[in-house]
């Protein structure tokens, strides 16, 4: 007779072991270690919350000192590789194989790790496509999870920076996997429970904060004049004329040259209530003169930002915040919110290819993809109009009846053609594709499909591959707005002048834009100081950012 | 050091009465450009000094498009660079014709 329990029977026997060296669910700290040799088994899936922001650090560090002649070969399931200990198990054989998503600090390790071998890789996704097969073929068997502070129910209060922890407690503990979360505390009342007790398996009173990352603060002082002169030409000439209210920007200069230009320039141009009123979005600091000057009504975050707690817990209209008045994020829900209720996206990258394909991996940097591409691409799956959607849709294709006709996403490429260390963004051919053939893998790791690229906005102007007819077309749009590169050199004069009659191509002066008018008096924020003020003192900078 | 000498026919001259113009910096991924007025109305003339070697081709493409699209005529001017993009030399140099042609304060 088949036995129809066995996972359950499984995790009965880890918490049974893990008991030996915990009270009840609380583990003890000195026991780490034995503790986790107790309850993981050779071979499992394991998920280390490894968000792109908070890391479950001190669980991480355990799991790399656990002896690997009893534990190895795990298969890591996680969607950031943040921390050096994420790494370290593949060094020493705790860890074989691993799927994952974002890798942006450990980038070049990871690079080497998988060049020799040290990585068993299964695939680089995007958020979504990874939570999506935490439900399907890659549930974790164990998740090791952070959290601000527990009760002694094991109730979780995630604060803030929920980020992935309700998705991946939701996969490992109903797919009969254990799950433990490392706290800064355990309390008697809890703000608010953000994950229930009973799908909680054990907890770390780890006696501090987990680590976290400020990822998402740009200082305004660092903003370039080129940068403000792509933000001035997207906002003239892709906000404007769509009417793009849902939107969620990456977290480049240039964008942050956008949020920093709507209470100035976006006023000017009459924009205000008609463009980025609703965003999918981390809590940008500089985000904050736009909102302060009403220009937004709504914010869903992904994650929180260091030192924006206050600020978030202050503006209950434009947040989503608990009822002990603390953001909640949540990536899950705000990746579906960027794929499906956007009409926007717009990011910067590292390389464009002649097609519109684009890559932020270059020979020897792997830094995975995070959520852009689940913001930078066509939700195939979307029935609901819009007026930027259905615009969009009837420039890629005027022939078929409206009525019939899928609308498009924007989504938009944004940069200086030249980047860091005057590295070309146009590229013949893309880092990404060197990597796949070094590899042998079966895909590339493209961020954004040139098929769902729409716009790219650098400072020579803004190209609309909505509108071109032909693959010729689209490689001389894309040469025509390249600037300086070896790509834009290589242009065909007279026909991105022909391209640019057919407003394929639009020019700063096309648009009236006099690039000598974008100087930094036109950002509402001039410095990181500038956008404490504008806060109110309620958002309080990291000590790095602070340089007065 | 390299140090890279341009002599371009220029279609427009500068107009205004300024004798001269300082605009940016020298420092690093920036450029300062110092423009003179010359006797010859028709020819742009650059001199670049710049610590990043090899990159002529470029150099000669920012100029010739400065040259193209901004009143050149009649300017000498002289670039040091400090490793600074081509998007912030051609800014740096229509700051320059901008400035040189503005009225004394």
């Amino acid at each position: 007779m088949r036995q129809w329990n066995t996972r359950k029977t499984l995790r009965e026997e880890r918490i049974a072991a893990g008991g030996a060296f915990a009270t009840g669910k609380t583990i003890d700290p000195a026991r780490l270690v034995d503790f986790l040799e107790a309850v993981l088994r050779p071979s499992d899936r394991v998920c280390i919350e490894g968000d792109n922001q908070k890391q479950a650090d001190v669980l991480a560090r355990g799991l790399a000192a656990v002896d690997p002649a009893r534990i190895h070969d795990l298969h890591m399931v996680q969607s950031g590789v943040v921390l050096p200990e994420h790494l370290d198990i593949f060094e020493t054989g705790i860890a074989k194989r691993l799927d994952f998503s974002y890798s942006g600090p450990q980038s070049a390790r990871i690079a080497k790790m998988l060049f020799g071998g040290k990585i068993e890789l299964g695939a680089i996704h995007t958020y979504l496509e990874l939570f999506a097969r935490y439900f399907v073929d890659l549930t974790p068997q164990v998740a090791l999870i952070a959290a601000v502070s527990a009760d002694r129910h094991g109730n979780l209060y995630t604060g803030p920076n929920t980020e992935d922890t309700p998705t991946v407690v939701e996969a490992t503990s109903f797919g009969s996997g254990l799950v433990i979360a490392q706290v800064g505390e355990i309390v008697d009342t809890l703000p608010r429970v953000d994950i229930p007790g009973d799908q909680v398996h054990f907890v770390l009173d780890a006696g501090r904060p987990f680590y976290v990352e400020p990822l998402f603060t740009r200082d305004p002082a660092a903003m370039t004049e080129t940068q403000i002169l792509t933000a001035m030409l997207a906002i003239k000439g892709l906000y404007e004329p769509y009417g793009v209210r849902r939107l969620n920007h990456g977290i480049g200069f240039n964008t942050a040259a956008i949020e920093l230009l709507l209470p100035t320039y976006g006023e000017k141009l009459g924009l205000k209530g008609k463009i980025c009123t609703h965003w999918a979005l981390n809590p940008h600091p500089t985000l904050i003169p736009a909102i302060e000057a009403g220009w937004v009504e709504q914010v869903h975050c992904f994650g929180s930002e260091v030192g924006m707690e206050d600020y978030l817990a202050a503006r209950p209209d434009i947040f989503f915040t608990g009822p002990d008045g603390s953001l909640r994020s949540n990536r899950a829900f705000s990746q579906t919110a960027g794929l499906y209720a956007c009409d926007m996206f717009i990011g910067s990258t590292l390389q464009i290819d002649l097609a519109g394909h684009s890559s932020t991996i270059t020979a020897n940097r792997i830094a995975g993809f995070g959520g852009a591409p689940n913001m930078g691409s066509d939700a195939r799956g979307r029935r609901h109009p819009s007026a930027p959607w259905l615009q969009a849709g009837a420039e890629a294709d005027p022939d078929t009846a409206a009525p019939l006709r899928r609308g498009r996403k924007l989504v938009v490429q944004i940069g200086e053609t030249f980047g860091e260390g005057n590295a070309p963004l146009f590229v013949e051919k893309l880092g990404a594709l060197e990597l796949a053939e070094k590899l042998d893998l079966d895909l590339a790791p493209i961020m954004v499909y040139a098929d769902d690229t729409t716009h790219i906005v650098t400072e020579e102007g803004i190209a609309n591959l909505l509108l071109c007819r032909t693959a010729d077309e689209r490689e001389q749009a894309i040469r025509g707005v390249a600037g300086f590169t070896e790509i834009g050199r290589g242009r065909d004069t007279a026909m991105v002048e022909r391209l640019r009659a057919r407003k394929i191509i639009q020019r700063p002066e096309d648009l009236g834009i006099d690039p000598l008018d974008a100087n930094r008096n036109m950002l509402a924020a001039r410095s990181i100081k500038d956008l404490m003020l504008a806060s109110g003192g309620l958002y309080r900078p990291p000590s790095r950012f602070r340089n007065w | 050091m390299e140090i890279l000498h341009f002599d371009i026919a220029a279609p427009t001259p500068a107009t205004g009465t300024r004798a001269m113009a300082l605009v940016g910096v020298v420092a690093s991924g920036n450029l300062e450009v110092l423009l003179e007025r010359s006797d010859v109305s028709d020819r742009c003339v650059i001199e670049v000094t710049t610590a990043a070697h090899g990159f002529r081709d470029l150099w000669d493409a920012v100029t010739a498009d400065f040259v193209a699209r901004r009143a050149a005529g009649g300017l000498r001017i002289a670039i040091n660079d400090g490793g600074a993009r081509p998007d912030t030399v051609s800014l740096r140099l229509a700051q320059g014709v901008r400035m040189i042609e503005e009225p004394e304060a």
